[in-house]
């Protein structure tokens, strides 16, 4: 079932787990942030979370944990896989559905299902955090725009008194439906099968 | 001699003339109209009798001219001063050379006036086309064409500005993703091709029946080296309208580019070798050293001038005039010193505008900018339609030596290894990619193997000694003509046939935009997660360090810059230069040696009026950034087109059609305000639905009927010609006769009678640009204004939620008050006065 690329992989994986934890069981937060590398990371914080969000662990949960063993840092890895070369065409609109849920929870932080403008607009300041020359405000205001881009997308034509409060998943499917996600989120070094070895 | 002869007619006529003007002053008249017959007869001569090449080319040309005659015949008149003289020998070589350049580009107007015709027939086979015509005229009237496209010509002249427009223009994102498995088919799949072809060709050889065993194995070799010399620039052209995966297109770009430079190394290496009587074994191993040698001693030199280059146009602030020359010498530059040491002077070109590109162009002025990509662009197209045009000439006009049996086994194989190239070479390199090439991208690797200009050039540039050159020429030409033809116009068919995996073209939202740096960001911050190194991780890097360094020492203003911002600040520039546009044509036409001038004294008396120097430097940042991003995210574009900006125009005007919609529902809640004044300015036009999905314009129907009934006058405007070269459907924002500016008292209007040109600003709360404009407004200056100034509204009004607690003043447009109190904040700012009861 699983190829002995994917166990050493697994393997190596395994080894960076036990180096980040300094040999114990569980990851926390502050082992990540111990991690040199990624101190200069713009969105440092959102990529943390997402190894503790519970919708990250195909187990329908949701919340946050404290500490994630090897076998939820694993599965959230697996979001990163690349796509097999002969997977049919469900398949990979799964795997992009996927992914895109895995951003999407990135961004919605308190889980109601809506990126709200707050949300997006913390999204963008992160992400514009590291470029020093640049004031908070420019970063909201790109995020306004492009809400109202998203709006202008999802919707389309807005009623007078209409009032759009949020990116939904499915407009955030529509809205990043030309966006190649299959091919940009991709780890190569990962294409293990985590869900045949973690089950 | 040649020459001579041919000009011999042209001189009866000259001679006649002389004698007519200068004999008698009654003849004057005559002499006019015998003048206009005469430059008929010229161009005529002059078409068929000389092939130009770069006008420079002419003054090392060896040129034969009957330059007494004018003298000896004037000696003849001494009694009276002539009143009308020629000189034609004089001007002749460049004389021709311009009317064969204007022949040429008068065939390329030519294909565009029908456009479909381009799109089924590849612009090189119209273009050979038409040579085989005038080659065919030539004939009938028995004129040679003179040898004029020698190697020092092609070589010197003509190659490195079809190189320099590729190397330029190269996409850099998607090249560098996927350089790997460009130089594996460029070096490994030429490599291939030259051996392959060129074994099989000498067994073939040596099959008495076909009566080529005099050629051997180093000819053979030299021969299949050049026509492994692929060069899809009419596939390149389908896959960019077809929008193939960018992965297959870049990998076809970036061979085609690359592996000119090792034909040309193997094609000296060759012919070198096919020199020597007898190859020793020790020769094969110099030679791959060689080869080593100079393909990355070519990428030295170009990265050495490139930095120089970069690190000139630091200091050119105060001589915009000549920024762009800097370009070019440096290129040319890199080009000479790297034949000067015989190492590849395609790499060091290629790498040279590379490595500048990126500085230079934040370093230029806006225009400078314009400028470079014009004349590259132009300088390119020049040389390689002259080089089709010829070979089409050539295909008539010379002797062929004809031998079926070399020539379709030649056919053959070009296709057979090219095929099993791409087969062999993808098989070991998937497993290397990130994303695999699958069956039908193979397909569209190996059908997309065309020949074209670069062979063409080599093979009629090789060395007398040779003795078959005939049969090489002529294999050459078929080949070229087979693929050119053949396969050039199939593969449009062929690959919508086959369904090869689409991609997007970059659309440039804002949000697609923010989530690619946010993958970027991931991937990094997974790939320090997981401790493994690899291209994020040196894109990382690399980044750092050119931020900490290179950029610090090469561009003269310095502050890295977020894709994101210069994206929006792009669209929001793009929207101050669609005024630009509507006021004075194409962005690009407008830039001159007047309007360079005036913008630096535009900009020293902005400096005064405007003393905060955040708004400055923003002005700094936005020009400088208008065509970074633009470079970034563009992957796709012609050979001989400018890169197409309509679609991020076509984004802002929907962009800012979406502000207005989703402003107005809450500024104007009363219900009583009137629909129609929601579409205030619309993007309309039908044409965008064709670029667009229908899913996204479904409300364009509705827009359409609301401003035919609403803007009676719009129609009438629409039947402007759009006047955007670069795009078909590019739709000016045309104002819908609503609006009226109010001369007395718009501020803009004193403010630009006062100082001379035209200012006016971008405005959002952030972005604050101030470009020089002319004067000269037009009409939809007050729409775009409109529409920036809304979104500046959203940004003041901090995001969508609060607009809604201002309500009109009055039913009439919600959109007056708004633009009322921006006006009162900035007197800038002031918009023309709705008016809708005009017109």
């Amino acid at each position: 079932m699983v190829s002995p690329v994917c166990s050493k992989q697994i393997g190596v994986l395994h080894k960076r787990f036990k180096q980040l934890s300094h040999n114990e069981e569980t990851l926390r937060r502050d082992h990540f942030n111990e991690i040199d590398d990624l101190a200069f990371n713009p969105i440092r914080a959102q990529i943390i979370e997402a190894f503790f969000d519970r919708r990250n662990f195909h187990q329908n949960g949701e919340g946050k944990v404290q500490e994630i063993g090897f076998e939820e840092f694993v599965v959230v890895m697996s979001h990163f896989r690349p796509p097999s070369a002969h997977m049919t065409e469900e398949q990979r609109g799964k795997t992009r559905r996927e992914k895109l849920r895995f951003l999407f929870n990135m961004h919605d932080t308190d889980n109601d299902g809506i990126i709200t403008l707050e949300e997006y607009r913390h999204v963008v300041e992160e992400l514009l955090s590291r470029s020093g020359t640049l004031e908070k405000e420019t970063a909201k205001c790109i995020a306004d725009a492009a809400m109202l881009e998203v709006a202008s997308i999802s919707v389309g034509h807005m009623e007078p008194d209409e009032f759009y409060e949020g990116i939904t998943f499915e407009h955030f499917l529509k809205l990043l439906e030309r966006f190649e996600i299959e091919s940009r989120m991709i780890i190569r070094f990962l294409n293990m099968d985590t869900t045949t070895l973690c089950k | 001699m040649l020459t001579a002869l041919i000009f011999t007619p042209v001189w009866i006529t000259v001679r006649l003339l002389f004698n007519f003007c200068t004999m008698n002053l009654v003849f004057i008249r005559q002499a006019g109209t015998l003048l206009f017959i005469c430059m008929i007869l010229i161009l005529l001569h002059g078409s068929r009798g000389e092939i130009p090449s770069k006008p420079i080319a002419a003054t090392i040309l060896p040129s034969v001219k009957p330059n007494d005659g004018v003298q000896t015949y004037a000696e003849d008149q001494k009694n009276n001063l002539p009143v009308f003289t020629m000189n034609y020998p004089r001007i002749q070589i460049p004389f021709e050379i311009t009317l064969w350049v204007l022949l040429a580009s008068f065939a390329k107007i030519g294909f565009h006036v029908y456009h479909k015709i381009t799109i089924w027939v590849p612009e090189s086979c119209l273009l050979i086309s038409i040579g085989l015509i005038v080659g065919a005229i030539m004939h009938s009237v028995h004129e040679e064409p003179p040898a004029v496209l020698t190697s020092n010509v092609f070589f010197l002249y003509m190659l490195p500005l079809i190189v320099l427009e590729s190397g330029y223009f190269m996409p850099t994102r998607p090249f560098f993703e996927n350089i790997g498995t460009v130089f594996w088919f460029a070096v490994v799949g030429t490599l291939w091709n030259s051996i392959g072809i060129g074994i099989s060709l000498f067994a073939i050889c040596q099959i008495p029946a076909f009566g080529v065993q005099d050629i051997n194995l180093q000819e053979n070799l030299l021969f299949s080296a050049i026509i492994s010399a692929v060069d899809p620039v009419a596939v390149l052209n389908v896959f960019e309208d077809v929008s193939v995966n960018e992965q297959l297109y870049i990998v076809v770009f970036g061979e085609c580019l690359f592996n000119d430079a090792v034909t040309v190394v193997l094609y000296n290496m060759f012919s070198f070798v096919a020199e020597m009587p007898v190859v020793e074994p020790v020769d094969v191993f110099i030679g791959v050293a060689r080869f080593f040698i100079v393909g990355l001693g070519g990428m030295a030199f170009g990265i050495l001038f490139g930095f120089v280059a970069a690190f000139t146009t630091r200091f050119t602030s105060k001589v915009r005039e000549i920024e762009p020359l800097f370009v070019f010498m440096y290129s040319y530059l890199a080009y000479l010193v790297a034949e000067l040491f015989a190492i590849s002077s395609i790499m060091a070109i290629i790498t040279c505008a590379l490595t500048m590109k990126y500085y230079v162009e934040e370093n230029v002025s806006q225009r400078s900018c314009t400028t470079i990509r014009h004349v590259i662009k132009m300088l390119a197209s020049i040389s390689e339609t002259l080089i089709f045009f010829f070979l089409g000439v050539v295909t008539i006009t010379t002797d062929h030596e004809w031998n079926w049996g070399y020539i379709l086994f030649t056919l053959l194989f070009a296709f057979v290894w090219r095929g099993l190239g791409i087969l062999v070479l993808t098989q070991i390199i998937n497993p290397f990619r990130t994303i695999p090439f699958n069956m039908k991208d193979q397909f569209g690797l190996a059908y997309g193997g065309l020949r074209g200009a670069v062979s063409f050039a080599l093979a009629f540039t090789l060395p007398d000694t040779i003795g078959r050159k005939q049969l090489f020429v002529t294999a050459t030409i078929a080949v070229i003509l087979f693929t050119v033809f053949l396969q050039g116009i199939s593969i449009r068919p062929l690959i919508e046939f086959i369904n090869v995996r689409r991609t997007n073209r970059n659309l440039e939202t804002i949000n697609v935009e923010i989530h690619c740096r946010l993958m970027e960001h991931t991937m990094a911050g997974i790939e320090d997660l997981c401790g493994q190194w690899s291209r994020f991780y040196w894109k990382d890097k690399f980044m750092k360090f050119n931020n900490r360094i290179l950029r610090k020492i090469l561009i003269r203003d310095s502050r890295a810059e977020s894709s994101i911002v210069a994206l929006y600040k792009k669209l929001e520039l793009q929207n101050a230069m669609e005024i630009l546009d509507t006021a004075s044509g194409d962005i690009s036409a407008a830039p001159s040696i007047v309007s360079l001038s005036e913008e630096k004294k535009s900009s020293s008396k902005l400096q005064k009026k405007f003393l905060a120097a955040d708004l400055r430097n923003i002005h700094d940042i936005l020009s400088k950034n208008m065509y970074k991003i633009r470079e970034r995210t563009v992957a796709y574009r012609g050979k001989h087109a400018l890169p197409n900006d309509s679609q991020t125009r076509e984004i802002l005007i929907r962009r800012h059609a979406t502000i207005r919609r989703s402003l107005r529902p809450r500024s104007c809640q009363s219900s009583n305000v009137p629909r129609t004044h929601k579409y205030f300015s619309l993007p309309a036009g039908k044409s965008l639905e064709s670029r667009f999905d229908a899913a996204r314009w479904h409300y364009t129907d509705d827009h359409e009927t609301l401003s035919e009934v609403a803007y009676p006058s719009q129609r009438s405007r629409f039947g402007k010609p759009a006047r955007s070269s670069s795009s078909k459907a590019m739709i000016p924002l045309h104002r819908l006769g609503t609006l009226e500016e109010v001369p007395s008292t718009d501020v803009l209007n004193e403010e630009s009678s006062s100082t001379g040109e035209g200012v006016f600003r971008t405005n959002s709360s952030y972005s604050d640009s101030r470009v020089p404009r002319p004067r000269r407004l037009n009409s939809s200056f007050d729409d775009n204004n409109s529409s920036v100034d809304d979104l500046r509204n959203v940004h003041e009004e901090d995001g969508v939620e609060q607009v809604g607690q201002r309500q009109p003043s009055s039913p009439a447009p919600g959109w007056e008050a708004e633009s009322r109190e921006t006006t009162a904040r900035n007197p800038l700012l002031r918009r023309p006065q709705w008016n809708p009861k005009k017109k």
